[in-house]
């Protein structure tokens, strides 16, 4: 075992073991927390496999953003008795799929790619900023259009008016009372 | 040098612990924190890919990681809008209860902040 063979042990450890209580976990807040060492610990692997900038994306897009956003969806559905646990039958089914894709995706990975010990060789900075801004360019300036349009599309669907034509109002088999009821929020 | 099974391993373990949040959760942020491991798990291949083997042609690698990263972010504002207003229709996030938009009298009775 090598210095980065060490390194990656122990970083990918943490990341496996918190993706693991973040999809296990029956505390919503604590999932979506451990959700942020998960990703933490992958741009730590990132790190240990020498992609620095990709490890800082990751690090602001994610644990900066992504996460930030999670916790505020959190916050703005909060119901307090929603259930989290699945029935046992349905979190066995699960179970046995997240394995066999595990199985399936790591014997073919390990049977194929990993091999000996290599160097970690990857192209640098200068190499990743040529081909964003030269040869993926295009790519590039269309991701910069679907960002504008997620976010209009988002702000779209989260203030759209709620319910349409299925308001309670709208309906032949409600009472009245009940009918004024629904306008008012 | 670096023993290139140990990021696969990550990849596999991770994307299975992924699959498994999806389809084991009922609420539906959780469901999106499994997403998240998935595209986690995606992005550390084409790392890895791109670490270990040689003749990378224009750094296609980390560029893909980037746009993946990006593009990801993009799905999960999309994603979460549209939690925020399935919460604003039904009261809840609950995938395993009834999501037909008809039902909507059926579960806003003890939905709290519908009572005046």
């Amino acid at each position: 075992m090598s210095g980065p063979d060490v390194l990656f042990l122990a970083v990918g450890l943490v990341t496996a073991g918190a993706g693991l209580l973040a999809v296990t976990s029956r505390q919503v807040l604590h999932a979506a927390l451990w959700l942020v060492v998960a990703l933490g610990g992958l741009a730590g692997c990132y790190l240990v496999l020498g992609a620095e900038l990709v490890a800082l994306v990751q690090l602001l897009v994610y644990v900066g953003a992504v996460v930030v956003l999670v916790l505020f969806a959190l916050m703005l559905t909060r119901t307090g008795g929603v259930p989290v646990v699945t029935s046992v039958a349905q979190r066995g089914a699960s179970a046995l799929v997240g394995a066999g894709t595990t199985i399936l995706l790591g014997g073919s990975l390990l049977a194929t790619l990993g091999g000996d010990p290599v160097p970690i060789a990857g192209p640098s900075s200068t190499d990743v900023a040529t081909g964003i801004f030269g040869t993926y360019v295009w790519p590039f300036e269309l991701l910069s259009a679907l960002l504008l349009l997620a976010l209009v599309a988002a702000v779209a669907v989260a203030r759209a008016p709620v319910g349409g034509k299925d308001r309670a109002a709208h309906r032949p088999d409600e009472p009245p009372a009940a009918a004024e009821h629904g306008e008012t929020p | 040098m670096i023993r290139p099974a140990l990021p696969y391993l990550l990849v596999a373990v991770l994307a299975g612990l992924g699959v498994y949040g999806i389809l084991a959760r009922r609420h539906a942020v959780l469901v999106l924190v499994g997403v998240e491991l998935l595209l986690g798990a995606a992005g550390l291949l084409l790392v890895t890919v791109g670490q270990t083997t040689e003749s990378d042609l224009h750094a296609s690698a980390p560029v893909l990681t980037l746009f993946l990263i990006t593009i990801a972010a993009a799905e999960v504002v999309v994603a979460l809008a549209v939690l925020v207003a399935l919460h604003r229709a039904r009261g809840h996030v609950d995938l395993a209860a009834d999501l037909d938009p008809r039902a909507v009298v059926a579960t806003s009775d003890d939905a709290p902040g519908e009572t005046p």
